[in-house]
């Protein structure tokens, strides 16, 4: 049976009913303080007020779609589909084509990403994989600060520096060098597609670099250290070992930035010239989504007017949306199974 | 043997790395200073010129005036100060209760199904432009009322509000161990009370300061109160009437040909700039301060 | 003063993984008995189903009879109520961080209403002692918080917690894996008294320890408790050729 040769534990137990050590002198208790019943009726209160607050997340979509929908019945029935292709917007005759403000949001959108993408990137790389410990937390500070400023103040300060300056310095040089392209002809006030692509620019470097961040500091050392190992320069690590690895999340941060871009309102509105017309050039003004919105909507007399307005509404936040949806999925599948920071 | 393998050896020693892609590598680092460079740069000018043009603007008759008609010099953004604060109250007092229900929803009761779909729009509420909000406050209220009011304005920025904090109070809940939750279960308090009492309890901190941040962002916003505040040039207390918003008042200034009026928008930009880092610091303040030794 | 537990064909669940065989066993009134067995072999999940925290697990399901004293702990009394008259204690301490030393440990009564200050302060002082805390953080009690103690402090916190509400039961769940020698031993002393109180069920992977505490010794197995007697006999005269196996160190 038992095989002594084995060692046993090395004990001697206390035997039952019987043994106290040195005392510590236990004070004695009463019956059980805690008395009365316990009704799971709170519980079950609380449970469903919680689920009710989720639930008004939902509901809040709910209202956003179904006001923009609502709104929005008397131009869709005018209009159709033809809404979104014409490009004559008329008040005064009650005609109204949304295609001037699709152009001028796409232009200034797609100009602000080619500006800010290079910029974005180019910090976040510089952050994480170049940057001195020591700078990381003031550097990573500043950029976010980038985004706290006010989207009004951003425009305040558009149009008293940035368009003098576009207007003076920058573009001149553009017309000048790449006024044959036609994109850089015609006289040069400073308002118009180019400055709101610029500031729309400022405005949208802060979420796709700290996002790009994210996605970096992901990448695995080891992909770093491999490519290390094979004796390349750090530039080339960073070329082949991290930004190859990241660009899934990279094209997602930069498609957040874009669903940003299209929602931007004030600043652009500010710079932007507000003329409802489709041209080449990008010194000519322009019109927003968003800015004929922040424009005309208190204005606006007739209930067609209002509700073409509102179709333009629905159509912005269609668009934003899928971009949005479409973006996060794309940074996620980079960071999943890492704890994010919580994307703003 | 020994001059063959000396000869091997030679030839098989590790080229260096050759100029050219030693220079790409200076360059490509001296790409990426220039592009924080770049970045910074605006930053920098955005408080310079906020500072510069604004100091001399910010004196009593301007903290403490309301607007002077068009062409008269003078007058202050009194109004619209305290119109920010009232709608901003508004919108706290309506956004923050229920932001902190559904991350409280989401971190304890919805680790399935359902709070995934609520996750994923709370998700999609956060880029929804903020001029669309306002089209829908629109709708909800200054429709209904038939004018435009401070309350308007308010929900507006409470739509705002309610998926922002509703993910960042589940982050900071989540963050709270398991471990505490069954201490507090094992001790038989019930799971109303451990949420309340033990689990916000300890994520409090996190909490306000998500809540704090999403005050900050909304404090800015424009947009959505074209539409619903709509501005007010004089005193109101009626929050059902439009009332001035210092963001609108910037921008009405601002797009205005008056540069007596471009002189206090540059005024009340560096005044809001000054409330938001202002609230903001002063949260984290009082929450350092409500710690104990050792927590 | 201690009940006894009884306890008939448990079974227990994680969705669909059975965790717990059909377990029967009887804790004596007023004693220590103690679980041990390799990690995994279900003595945390049985001891986490006698307070019902099992339940606390998402798809978690429980079947069988566990009577504490007079009460069914499945059949008819909340949780809540259930778990006021059997205290735990964790394997890794676990304070309430914002809570200084007083507050953790009037928690149990704060919590559910109890407001009586002085009374409250008398608890507090008594549990305290019987946890052999009192005399080290009697000066601090309102000024530190309940993290800020050491591992082997914190741990006697949360036992001074627990016996705060006055259970009946104490369980103790690997208690001392989290510390060091030195506090072991002065929780090993404390659970040796504490046993005139209140019943004590103990798990324990440190062999050497159920010895020394434990007047009972159960034996778990892959979900299955293989042997159940006093401690003398499951160390030396085992019935059970796996028991022996295990104590004698042949695996685990």
């Amino acid at each position: 049976m038992s095989n002594q040769a084995l060692p046993r534990p090395n004990f001697s137990p206390p035997a039952p009913e019987q043994g106290h050590r040195a005392a510590l002198k236990l004070e004695s208790t009463t019956a059980p303080l805690l008395q009365g019943k316990v009704s799971d009726v709170p519980d079950a209160l609380f449970a469903w007020a919680m689920r009710l607050c989720g639930l008004a997340v939902v509901a809040l979509l709910g209202l956003i779609v179904y006001e923009l929908i609502v709104g929005s019945q008397l131009s869709w029935h005018a209009f159709g589909w033809k809404f979104f292709g014409l490009s004559d917007w008329n008040p005064v005759e009650d005609q109204y084509g949304a295609l001037p403000f699709i152009y001028g949001t796409v232009v200034s959108s797609i100009l602000a990403l080619v500006i800010a993408v290079p910029l974005a990137v180019g910090v976040a790389v510089f952050i994480t994989e170049m940057c001195p410990v020591a700078l990381r937390g003031i550097l990573s500070f500043t950029t976010e600060l980038l985004a706290a400023i006010p989207s009004v103040i951003y425009g305040l300060w558009a149009i008293f520096v940035l368009v003098p300056i576009m207007r003076e310095y920058v573009q001149p040089v553009f017309a000048k060098t790449l006024g044959w392209t036609g994109l850089f002809t015609g006289p040069s006030y400073g308002i118009g597609m180019m400055t709101a692509g610029v500031i729309l620019a400022i405005m949208i470097i802060p979420i796709i670099s700290s996002i790009t961040r994210e996605v970096l500091a992901v990448v695995p050392q080891h992909q770093r250290e491999a490519v290390l190992a094979l004796g390349s320069t750090r530039w080339e690590m960073i070329r082949v070992g991290v930004l190859r690895n990241a660009r899934a999340g990279i094209v997602g941060a930069v498609i957040l930035g874009l669903g940003r871009a299209l929602g931007e309102t004030m600043a652009v509105t500010m710079v932007i010239g507000n003329r409802p017309e489709i041209a080449k050039s990008l010194f000519a003004p322009g019109y927003t989504m968003a800015s004929v919105l922040a424009n005309e909507f208190s204005e606006a007399t007739g209930d067609l007017y209002l509700s073409a307005l509102i179709e333009i509404g629905l159509a912005l936040f269609l668009v934003t949306i899928v971009v949005n949806t479409l973006a996060r999925l794309m940074v996620w599948s980079v960071t999943r199974g890492h704890p994010a920071k919580g994307i703003a | 043997m020994n001059t063959t393998s000396s000869a091997l050896a030679q030839q098989i020693v590790v080229p260096n790395v050759g100029w050219r892609r030693r220079i790409t590598d200076h360059l490509m680092t001296g790409v990426a200073v220039l592009t924080v460079v770049l970045v910074l740069a605006p930053l920098f000018a955005i408080f310079a010129y906020l500072v510069y043009k604004g100091i001399g603007s910010i004196n009593l008759a301007f903290l403490t005036q309301t607007p002077k008609p068009v062409g008269e010099p003078g007058g202050g953004m009194a109004n619209a100060i305290v119109g920010t604060a009232v709608i901003l109250a508004i919108a706290s007092l309506l956004g923050v209760p229920f932001g902190i229900g559904a991350g409280v929803f989401l971190a304890e009761y919805g680790r399935n199904r359902y709070g995934d779909a609520v996750r994923f729009v709370a998700d999609v509420l956060n880029g929804v432009p903020s001029i669309v909000i306002g089209i829908v406050a629109y709708g909800l209220v200054v429709v209904r009322q038939k004018h435009f009011s401070a309350l308007a304005g308010g929900v507006a920025l409470a739509i705002m509000m309610v998926p922002t904090i509703a993910r960042t109070t589940e982050q900071m809940l989540l963050l709270v161990p398991q471990a505490i939750r069954e201490a507090a279960y094992g001790l038989g308090v019930s799971r109303w009370r451990t949420t309340l009492s033990i689990t916000l309890r300890t994520a409090t901190s996190g909490i306000i300061t998500g809540a704090m941040l999403a005050f900050a962002r909304v404090a800015g916003e424009t947009a959505p109160l074209l539409f619903t505040a709509f501005g007010n040039q004089f005193w109101n207390r009626d929050i059902n009437q439009p009332t001035a918003a210092l963001s609108l008042q910037i921008f009405n200034y601002a797009i205005s040909p008056f540069d007596e009026w471009h002189r206090q928008a540059w005024a009340g930009a560096l005044v809001l700039i000054v409330l938001i880092v202002t609230a903001v610091a002063s949260v984290r303040f009082v929450v350092r301060r409500g710690k104990l030794a050792g927590a | 003063m201690g009940v006894g537990i009884t306890v008939e064909r448990l079974n227990a669940f994680y969705g669909k993984t059975q965790a717990l065989f059909d377990i029967n066993l009887n804790v004596v009134a007023n004693h220590a008995t103690a679980l041990i067995g390799p990690s995994g072999c279900g003595k945390s999940t049985f001891i986490r189903c006698l307070n019902r925290m099992h339940e606390t697990i998402p798809e978690s399901r429980v079947e069988g009879t566990v009577r504490i004293g007079d009460l069914s702990v499945y059949n008819g009394t909340s949780a809540t109520q259930l778990r006021r008259r059997v205290g735990m204690v964790f394997q890794k301490p676990n304070p309430f961080p914002t809570m200084s030393i007083y507050d953790n440990v009037a928690a149990g009564l704060k919590l559910n209403g109890f407001r009586n200050r002085k009374q409250l302060d008398e608890i507090v002082e008594k549990s305290l002692r019987n946890s052999a805390l009192f005399e080290e953080v009697k000066d601090s009690l309102h000024k530190k918080s309940g993290a800020s103690l050491s591992g082997g402090q914190q741990q006697r916190l949360c036992i001074a917690r627990a016996l705060a509400v006055q259970p009946e039961v104490l369980l103790m769940d690997e208690p001392c894996s989290a510390l060091d020698p030195i506090s072991t031993g002065k929780i090993e002393d404390l659970i040796f008294q504490l046993k005139e109180q209140y019943t004590i069920v103990i798990v324990t992977h440190n062999m050497q320890q159920a010895a020394r505490v434990a007047e009972f010794t159960g034996f778990f197995l892959l979900g299955k408790m293989i042997e159940f007697d006093r401690t003398e006999k499951v160390f030396t005269k085992p019935s059970d050729k796996r028991t022996e196996d295990y104590v004698t160190g042949r695996f685990g």
